[in-house]
């Protein structure tokens, strides 16, 4: 079973006047968890973003073909209702806009989308509750508005919250695991977890190689300058943490 | 009965497909020729058969308005070429010589008109838990919930009909707020007023239902000048609303109301107003002069007056609603949201006069600017030495979407007794790219992130309307943000 979800053919992408991404290749097949590790600006965060269409990145050439449908032409919510879900390194902040409203416009958007009704308030809610519990949100967290005066281990627990509800086709997580203590760490790593089946994939951006003592990918990719220079399994973050990214530019 | 010809037709040439209430209707109506004069106002209250003291008064302020037609004030931060009021026509009629006495009697075509600006008057079809008193052009076609507000003793009517049936309360109050002399709109205003409304609840009296007064232009060239009086008696509530929208016209049209609220011992006056007067074309052409003195007098101790608006229309706005908190202990209250688009220009705001002791005001603006347009909060807080212990907090926030519009915030404040306490807080911000891509990532477009952003920023006044207003303002605000972005 080797069905594609993502791929990524050759891919330039800027920022303003700077390249960043330089001729990128990846392929993601459902049931798939891959890791994108690599230092500081070598692109990772460029990746998840020119993948989610943000137009402050622009994609200069190459192909993205995400569920047999090309990216580049698809605005960014329609990209979301497809099925692509990126959880923020930096979630902003909403003010005035209530948690409760925005998961409720957000799920009805993307069902209407994929043609299914709207869930009534009632069935919203249950769902709700149950994926905040899980995701260890109290309840009086939906009455606040989004993000506003959310600690940063909140916020991020607020992007697996919203993972879980949407339920994607492809989970692009942006160094999720950043700046969290252990046990916030543990929460959303659990949330990754229960979340990735063999009808989803993940694509899991980090720094630190932590995580992947919680979440374990099935592949794990090494960024330097705008390309993957090499990848391997799970022992490869190992060695990665190991030595460090040094050892690579001079392989 | 007259055939219901199908009473709506629609002015194509102007664009703006935003704009719902631009329709306008045919009626044949009983219009006074264009111009002032001394004539024109003796018409005017001559159509009303209105006693002598109240002509003398307009034809004082006429002389006073004559004498001073040079002096336009030239202070506010808005454009516009000067306004001919020899072009204007002053009175138009549209219910003609039927002279309605009862819902049952207004022309079938007059109440199909209202039920598509979404008023219904019918008994049976009528907003619930609301009073309306429905205005077209110079005249009031009709007001719901009479006998309820009979039972509890609420006068609300028109006030043309309010000078013959109350004429010692009219007289008592009528430019006890806002003199004939206060302004130049003002003086205009008091000298050729149309209708509007009048409302007295009667001491301890807790009004039962919402009242609201919706206001149409409807006539080419007709200015509107209504009047409004509501007097709250001790310890009386009354929570009032007025809507208001105008048909597409490729001229500009002048509304110069007044509004006056006073509130005696231990009463409470609430406010709210949508204003959605058109706000003229995406090029600037037509719309609506909005000139309003709107101002409030907490006469007695312990008295509130609470001022909520929304404002989305009008090629200009020029309104600064106001409170007097003269009896000891009252409070006034000002939220506000303007929102301009395209050309549209606002200048807008409040005065807290501050004159008993322990008087509070709290004043939440909250402005918002797109397309070209600009937007100024404009407001002042004034400390008599009598205010002892005065306290006000004022907040002014401006959100600006897009790189082509302006805001301003003039914020003046005088204080006269050094134990008063003041607070004055000011933000700028803008819908950021990261705000609309983090929506949008969420699978909603673009329009409904900018527009569910700029509900989230309004939201704070959006909960001082009445319920089902502040449905309606929030949808307003969607209809006036349309391509904004993108």
């Amino acid at each position: 079973m080797s069905k594609t979800i993502l791929e990524i053919k050759n891919l330039h992408a800027s920022v303003e006047d700077t390249k960043i991404l330089k001729g990128l290749s990846l392929t993601i097949n459902i049931g798939e968890k891959h890791t994108i590790m690599g230092p500081n600006g070598s692109g990772k965060s460029t990746l998840a973003n020119v993948l989610a269409g943000n137009p402050s990145y622009t994609m200069n050439s190459g192909e993205i073909i995400f569920m047999g449908q090309n990216l580049n032409e698809m605005e960014p919510d329609i990209r979301a209702c497809a099925g692509l879900f990126l959880a923020f390194q930096y979630p902003v902040e909403l003010p005035g806009v209530r948690m409760w409203q925005f998961l409720k416009s957000s799920l009805d958007s993307i069902r209407e989308y994929n043609g299914e009704k709207p869930l009534s308030t009632r069935e919203f809610d249950n769902v709700l509750n149950e994926y905040a519990e899980k995701v260890g949100i109290s309840s009086d967290f939906i009455k606040r508005n989004v993000n506003e005066g959310f600690s940063g281990g909140e916020k991020k627990r607020n992007e697996i919250l919203q993972l879980s509800l949407l339920n994607p086709k492809l989970a692009i997580l942006d160094e999720t695991d950043s700046g969290l203590d252990i046990d916030a760490l543990k929460v959303v790593s659990k949330g990754i977890d229960s979340f990735s089946s063999d009808e989803n994939a993940v694509l899991l951006v980090t720094h630190y190689q932590r995580i992947l003592d919680y979440v374990k990918p099935d592949f794990v990719h090494v960024m330097m300058d705008g390309n993957i220079v090499t990848s391997g399994d799970k022992t490869l973050a190992l060695e990665l943490e190991e030595k460090g990214y040094d050892w690579l530019t001079t392989k | 009965m007259k055939e219901n010809n199908n009473v709506i037709s629609r002015t194509t040439e102007l664009e703006s497909d935003n704009y719902k209430w631009g329709f306008d209707f045919k009626f044949n109506p009983d219009n006074a020729p264009i111009g002032l004069s001394e004539d024109i106002v003796k018409l005017i209250s001559d159509k009303k058969n209105e006693p002598k003291w109240l002509l003398d008064w307009r034809l004082k302020s006429l002389k006073h308005w004559f004498k001073n037609q040079d002096n336009e004030p030239e202070w506010a931060n808005i454009e516009f070429p000067k306004i001919d009021f020899q072009k204007i026509r002053y009175y138009s009629d549209p219910t003609s010589k039927s002279n309605p006495k009862s819902l049952d009697e207004v022309d079938p075509e007059m109440l199909a008109a209202f039920t598509k600006l979404g008023i219904p008057l019918e008994e049976q079809k009528k907003l619930s838990g609301v009073a309306v008193d429905a205005i077209m052009d110079s005249v009031s076609v009709a007001t719901t919930y009479q006998k309820q507000l009979e039972d509890a003793g609420v006068i609300f009517c028109p006030i043309s009909e309010a000078v013959h049936k109350y004429p010692e309360l009219v007289q008592k109050y009528l430019g006890s707020v806002v003199p004939y002399s206060d302004n130049f709109y003002a003086t205009l205003n008091s000298a050729v007023f149309t209708d509007g409304s009048f409302i007295y609840v009667p001491p301890g009296v807790r009004c039962p239902v919402e009242l609201m007064t919706y206001f149409r232009i409807n006539e080419l060239d007709t200015g509107q000048f209504e009047r409004t009086l509501i007097v709250a008696d001790k310890g009386s509530y009354v929570s009032y609303l007025e809507g208001c929208t105008a048909p597409f016209r490729k001229n500009n049209q002048l509304h110069a109301a007044v509004v006056e609220l006073v509130a005696l011992e231990d009463a409470e006056i609430k406010y709210s107003t949508l204003q959605n007067w058109f706000p003229g074309d995406k090029n600037g052409e037509g719309g609506i002069y909005n000139f309003v003195t709107k101002r409030g007098k907490c006469q007695g101790k312990n008295s509130k007056i609470s001022w909520t608006q929304v404002e989305t229309g009008s090629a200009i706005t020029w309104k600064y609603p106001s409170v007097i908190l003269q009896g000891d202990n009252s409070v006034g209250e000002f939220y506000s949201v303007a929102l301009v688009n395209n050309y549209q220009q606002a200048d807008t705001g409040t005065k807290m006069i501050h004159i008993g002791k322990n008087t509070k005001s709290t004043i939440i603006a909250k402005g918002i600017s797109a397309g070209k347009a600009t937007n100024t909060y404009r407001g002042q807080v004034k400390v008599l030495p009598s205010a002892k212990n005065a306290r006000n907090f004022t907040q002014c926030d401006s959100l600006l979407v897009g790189d082509q519009c302006g805001a301003h915030t003039i914020p003046y404040i005088e204080v006269k007794n050094p134990t008063a306490q003041l607070e004055h807080e000011a933000t700028t911000s803008k819908v950021s790219d990261d705000q609309l891509f983090y929506t949008q990532q969420r699978g909603i477009s673009l329009e409904d992130a900018n527009y569910m952003i700029i509900n989230g920023f309004c939201k704070g006044i959006f909960k001082e309307l009445p319920f089902e207003f502040a449905i309606e303002a929030s949808q307003l605000l969607r209809v006036s943000l349309e391509g904004t972005v993108g």
